[in-house]
């Protein structure tokens, strides 16, 4: 673990990436403490405010230093709250899908025959599938809100984690130690735990990271086409479609400054997960 | 007559993660026209980072620190890149181990002969492929203008080599340097081609040498033979007097584990302990640690010991002793 | 050979009905049609007489075996909202986000490949470095975030290129295409190249990593000992030699560019299927939802098919024998 960390700290662009991830996290977590409105309470907004540049001192008596929304939000605040969200849905989705298709994936290769040929038909099929369009029609399908959002999440990305998985689990299948393990009249369960499992974990481990990141732009890529979450709690994706309007009049902020910090996140898990992969990779070592 | 490849001093490094790996280190010798050597050693050795670093292409990390490769009166040592790659394939060539890594599974055989013609010179496509037509016919391989069309999954092992023989014989280079072209083989393609090799060099006035693990292979081929151990040539000489009369305990070692060299019934001597790693050498004699008669003398650098056009590195050689 | 395509063929069909089953049970689980197609305050007689019309009284079996049996004719029903037969409203769209789709295709092909094959081949060096991070961005910037700061940049800013809708086109064959002015090339410019980022990233990706193990190998050692020059040899052996992967992901990626084009034709205005479908989706526009949906399914098996059929030509080791392994 700590040689792990050594190799990881010898990248200094992947440390610093990790520090954003941390930070980007942390500030979400306190978003309620270290923000001076609460974006989603109705009550605190103020149409006399909406639109305003950054650095605008309202009517509350603070100053708006990333400026306010069309509803007259803090935008600073609004991008912490939107953060929160965003994370929320990213880390459920990125979750749930890693336990349905790490499951699905294993099964698969332990179980062999009809149902692995089964399993991975359907996983393939999936993946050549843009999970886009897939995630369309379930939020139309099942309506706006929470759940039906991580469901379509879910459902777009799980199958990412069943390939990797089966991947993983169908080449550790091949090697001696399984075959024997399997021979001798050990309980299946613990072939899995003991020895499928921990190998298929790094790999799991880096598309998990990716998917997070890709299950937040996927999330905020919904919102932004009107189809992620209720209005009245706007995610990023909501702030940067609902500022969309105001950037040919200049008013860009609106929009840039939450996009700034979804990219921000985004890239920054995507680095991380870069650098994981190259690091659990045998094959690029020398 | 200068002698066509004068290697003084090589000294090949792989600068790795984990240290700097002295994979070839103070190699010298020398090669006539026409003249096949064989080089022999255990995997590890540095026989073919040896062979790689005559042709300029020593894989990152590793490159060529010091010491001096004069061909044709030419130094390659820090010759410049464009200048190597119009020596390589025209005047040196190469050969691998195994034929079906090193041809492009994606592209006829004639298309990949034709680049390697068009490599040097304008040939025009027609003109390339009649003559790797040509070569060929030459290495055995019937009905060669019709197989030009042909992928390489369509040849077996031995007439894929072939076609890399060919490949390498496209431009009668003065030299081939042949790494372990015969171990991915059957035995009885084995001695097929070694026995083209021999002829087809000596037809041609190439010199050659083969890289190989094999002291067997080497003597049915070579003039001579060169043993490598942890990066130095430890043993030269004419093959006969070698195999005859090692001066090495290391080559007196290889001669005893080769089945062929056994009474019937003994067992095979394998050399005892394995290959040293090349990032914690001990100081001295290299082989030391695996010798039956190394001393405490042996930690210090074994000197040269010299018989008429045969030389070794050793504290005590052999022959010395009887 | 012949018994590869007839096997890949009829496994085609059957995903194609496995396809059109889900999407259409997914889909006619969404609201409630009639509420859009009459008028709150219509009478009872009415709403009675319009679910008859439509069908929508059956049980759902019953309405996906109708609809199955017109599909075969190539009916793929009205559109409730525009009232239109959905296959002409969709095969009117088409065309500008096939064009859309091409030229982002393109793109990705034509810059991605010779910058992933550079990055390949010198990963050390700063330009490598400087694609790949380009490449981690394509990958996880959002398309719609990118296509904001191309508008940003490009048409606000800078005012070079048009914000949006699709400009003038040219007719060839009864469709307009906007590639054949250079009026419309400056409309097509900036939502093809929104579209392309993604493809981009991948090419480079997936041409760096072949590129990296090619270069590593006793083909490339080979042709460098014959002399080859280090340009021919990654023009025509490394090129050939990662072509596989490239030409399956390119084909893939074709069809996923289709399903992308939703988000960039919505910023751009662009009028094709993929502003249609969000239209559709937001109005409860079910024929036209499902008829989309369909077609994009038989677009991706008909790829799927293509690709793994052109294998067989590009890798001659698998044209006898059907596919190793």
């Amino acid at each position: 673990m700590s040689a792990f960390w050594r190799e990881y700290r010898e990248n200094w662009f992947a440390v610093a990436a990790l520090v954003v991830v941390v930070l980007v996290v942390a500030a979400a977590i306190l978003a309620p403490l270290i923000t001076p409105q609460d974006p989603y309470d109705l009550g605190n907004l103020n149409l006399a405010d909406a639109r305003r540049p950054p650095g605008f001192i309202g009517s509350e008596g603070y100053t708006h230093l990333l400026g306010t929304d069309a509803q007259g939000r803090d935008l600073y605040s609004a991008i912490l709250y939107g953060l929160r969200i965003s994370l929320q849905m990213g880390l459920a989705a990125g979750a749930v899908a890693m336990m349905i298709g790490a499951t699905l994936g294993i099964l698969a290769a332990h179980a062999g025959g009809r149902v692995e040929q089964a399993i991975m038909r359907i996983v393939d099929l999936q993946l050549s599938f843009p999970a886009i369009l897939l995630a369309l029609v379930l939020v139309a399908v099942l309506g706006q809100g929470k759940v039906p959002l991580v469901i379509a999440l879910v459902a777009a990305q799980y199958a990412y984690f069943a390939r990797t998985a089966y991947g993983a689990a169908a080449t550790e299948r091949q090697k001696d130690y399984v075959e024997a393990a399997r021979a001798t009249p050990l309980p299946g369960r613990r072939v899995v735990f003991r020895h499928i499992l921990p190998n298929c974990l790094p790999p799991l481990i880096v598309v998990g990271t990716v998917q997070v990141a890709n299950a937040i732009a996927l999330e905020a890529t919904l919102s932004f086409l009107g189809l992620g979450l209720p209005p009245t709690e706007p995610s990023l994706g909501m702030l940067i479609a609902n500022g969309f309007q105001y950037m040919m009049s200049g008013r860009t902020w609106i929009s840039i400054y939450p996009g700034i910090a979804l990219i921000v996140l985004i890239v920054a898990i995507n680095i991380v997960g870069d650098q994981l992969r190259d690091q659990f990779n045998p094959r690029l070592r020398r | 007559m200068s002698a066509l490849l004068e290697v003084r001093n090589l000294r090949t490094h792989f600068l790795t993660r984990a240290g700097v790996v002295k994979a070839v280190e103070g190699v010298s010798f020398s090669l006539d026209r026409g003249e096949i050597i064989g080089l022999v050693g255990e995997s590890g050795s540095g026989k073919s980072v040896t062979g790689f670093s005559l042709i300029g292409l020593v894989d990152p990390p590793g490159r060529i620190v010091s010491g001096s490769i004069r061909f044709a009166g030419e130094e390659l040592v820090g010759l410049p890149p464009a200048r190597m790659r119009g020596l390589r394939g025209k005047h040196i060539a190469m050969i691998f181990q195994d034929p079906g890594a090193t041809l492009n599974p994606v592209m006829t055989i004639g298309t990949q002969m034709a680049l390697a013609v068009q490599a040097h010179g304008g040939a025009s496509e027609r003109a390339a492929r009649e003559l790797a037509a040509r070569i060929l016919t030459r290495v055995g391989i019937p009905g060669a203008a019709a197989r030009l069309n042909a992928y390489p999954h369509e040849f077996s092992g031995g007439m894929r080599q072939r076609v890399a023989i060919a490949t390498a014989l496209l431009h009668g280079p003065e030299l081939i340097i042949a790494d372990e072209p015969t171990t991915a083989l059957d035995v009885s393609i084995q001695a097929q081609i070694l026995a083209e090799m021999k002829a087809l060099t000596k037809q041609s006035g190439t010199a050659l040498i083969w890289i190989s693990h094999d002291l067997a292979t080497v003597s049915s081929l070579a003039d001579r033979v060169l043993v490598m151990y942890a990066g130095r040539i430890v043993e030269s000489g004419p093959v006969a007097a070698v195999l005859r009369a090692p001066l090495h305990p290391y080559t007196r070692g290889l001669l005893d584990s080769l089945p062929a060299m056994a009474a019937p019934g003994q067992r095979l001597n394998q050399i005892p302990g394995s290959t040293p790693s090349l990032l914690t050498l001990p100081p001295g004699c290299p082989f030391a640690p695996r010798c039956p008669r190394s001393t405490e003398v042996c930690r210090t650098d074994p000197p040269r010991v010299a018989a008429p056009a045969r030389h070794a590195l050793c504290h005590h050689p052999l022959e010395a002793a009887a | 050979m012949l018994g590869y395509v007839i096997q890949r063929l009829l496994q085609a069909v059957l995903v194609m009905l496995a396809m059109s089953a889900l999407v259409f049970v997914g889909v006619y689980a969404i609201g409630n049609p009639i509420d859009v197609l009459i008028s709150p305050d219509a009478t009872q007689e009415i709403r009675a007489a319009t679910i008859r019309h439509y069908g929508l009284d059956l049980p759902l079996w019953r309405q996906y075996l109708a609809f199955l049996g017109r599909l075969l004719q190539g009916d793929l029903g009205r559109s409730f909202v525009l009232n239109m037969p959905v296959l002409d409203l969709v095969l009117s769209r088409l065309p500008a986000t096939l064009e859309l789709a091409l030229a982002s295709v393109l793109i990705g092909a034509f810059v991605g490949v010779p910058l992933g094959i550079y990055a390949g081949y010198r990963p050390e060096s700063l330009v490598s470095r400087l694609i790949m991070a380009g490449s981690v961005l394509g990958f996880s910037v959002p398309t719609f975030w990118v296509g904001l700061i191309l508008i940003l940049t490009f048409a606000v800013n800078l005012n070079w290129l048009p914000a949006g809708d699709r400009g003038p086109t040219v007719e060839v064959f009864g469709v307009g295409w906007s590639f054949l002015t250079l009026e419309g090339l400056t409309f097509l410019a900036l939502p093809a190249l929104n579209l392309s980022l993604f493809k981009l990233a991948m090419m480079i990706r997936l041409a760096r990593a072949g590129t990296r193990e090619v270069m590593l190998s006793d083909t490339v050692k080979f042709a460098r000992a014959a002399g080859l020059s280090e340009f021919t040899i990654l023009r025509r052996h490394v090129l050939r030699l990662i072509s596989i992967p490239l030409v399956t992901v390119f084909g893939l990626e074709f069809g996923s560019t289709l399903a992308f084009a939703v988000v960039t034709e919505t910023i751009f205005s662009w009028p094709g299927v993929g502003k249609l479908i969000i239209d559709s989706i937001t109005s409860l526009d079910r024929p036209v939802m499902v008829g989309y949906l369909v077609l994009v399914a038989f677009l991706f098996v008909t790829i799927n098919l293509v690709v793994d059929l052109s294998y067989a030509l590009l890798d001659p080791r698998l044209r006898r024998g059907g596919r190793a392994a």
